[in-house]
């Protein structure tokens, strides 16, 4: 039960993007597409879990003193990893993701989970947040993205829902991006105080 | 001279680093609540930016690329870009008190500033020379400072208004953003040879 709630935590009452607010540039620089969007959230996830679970290991051996260098740096292995991983089996995905993927190193959600629960709690426990975190990034970011490119070009997933002549091209391009999670965020703020 | 001028105007205006590629999100909406704090933050990040996408630059062409270490960049970059601030946080504040209190509290933030690893990758992703790169280094922080000023100037206005209570802080502000980066957009059609 208690295990259940970290991951829900991650999802909803610590939800990383319409609650804490943080991670802004991927969320809204890679959401041009459904795809696009679930696809940069799993790769974070990825970082997120892995680097949970290396921090929560190594965490009684690392001076208090240099601790955020040394989670940096794990972080850093971590992300390289996923770069040659994606270079080799996903190239087109690494292409248009681009520029974000290595960005994932200065992400404050991965470096904020490593601080805030990473280094305080047990393997299983930083692995299940980092599960928790990581789909409620994912979520919403896919949300996002579904709701641009539905917006922007009447389809989701590339399934066609309207004709894309009544879409508005520009909610696939940047003002929609900021003008999208602005509405979503109100929508999240709205319900939350019902 | 021509493409010296061609890549200003473009990380200028074009191409703004928040407005059109969106990075540096995070000081975008945190510290542009007064103009005197956005300000301060664009000269912080205009140093820290310069300094480390030259360091970065040197250290690709003549110990990463010579070395067949190019899996190495992301480490070797956020470590050195982490070092060179603290590094600048000390010298300030030996050498020049006066402008360590101008830009003393914004310079732990930039760490982790993607604007700054951001740059640093791209400059060796376009093939840049070293003085390009520094010119782009310094146009992409005169954008981001430009960007920065602009919607702390609105924001000072906003925060005056009424706005529905679900709407209130981040979400009008992102709209406010929208809006600004729509403006941005009739840079585009700006083409330079």
């Amino acid at each position: 039960m208690n295990k259940l709630k970290i991951i829900l935590n991650g999802i909803i009452t610590e939800n990383p993007t319409f609650v804490l607010l943080l991670g802004m540039c991927p969320t809204l620089g890679t959401t041009s597409s459904a795809l696009n969007g679930m696809s940069m959230g799993l790769a974070t996830m990825f970082v997120l879990m892995c680097s949970n679970v290396a921090i929560s290991l190594i965490k009684d051996f690392i001076p208090d003193k240099v601790r955020i260098p040394a989670f940096v740096v794990v972080i850093a292995a971590f992300v390289t990893v996923l770069q040659l991983c994606m270079q080799a089996y996903l190239p087109e995905l690494y292409k248009s993701l681009g520029l974000f993927i290595p960005l994932i190193v200065v992400n404050c959600i991965i470096l904020g989970r490593a601080e805030a629960f990473a280094a305080k709690n047990n393997p299983f426990d930083s692995l299940l947040d980092g599960i928790g975190i990581g789909l409620g990034f994912t979520l919403s970011l896919t949300l996002l993205g579904a709701t641009r490119e539905l917006l922007g070009t009447g389809r989701i997933f590339d399934i066609t829902i309207f004709p894309e002549s009544y879409g508005a091209l520009a909610f696939v391009l940047a003002p929609g991006a900021f003008i999208a999670l602005g509405l979503l965020i109100a929508l999240f703020n709205k319900l939350k105080t019902r | 001279m021509l493409t010296y001028i061609s890549i200003f105007i473009t990380a200028v205006f074009v191409n703004n680093i928040i407005l059109s590629q969106f990075l540096g999100i995070c000081p975008f909406l945190g510290v542009s609540k007064k103009i005197d704090s956005a300000i301060g933050m664009g000269a912080a990040v205009t140093f820290v930016m310069l300094i480390s996408t030259i360091v970065t630059y040197l250290l690709q062409e003549y110990l990463l690329t010579p070395f067949n270490l190019g899996y190495m960049q992301t480490i070797v970059f956020i470590l050195v870009i982490a070092a060179l601030v603290q590094m600048l946080e000390i010298i300030l504040k030996k050498v020049s008190p006066t402008l360590y209190q101008a830009l003393g509290v914004f310079l732990p933030l930039i760490t982790t500033n993607c604007t700054i690893l951001g740059v640093a990758i791209l400059v060796i992703q376009k093939d840049y020379s070293l003085v390009e790169s520094a010119v782009y280094a310094i146009s992409t922080s005169i954008g981001f400072t430009l960007a920065l000023t602009i919607f702390a100037g609105i924001r000072e206005q906003l925060s005056l208004n009424e706005t529905p209570k679900a709407m209130q802080g981040i979400p009008i502000a992102l709209i406010t953003a929208g809006l600004l980066a729509m403006a941005f957009m009739g840079f585009s059609g700006v083409k330079i040879c």
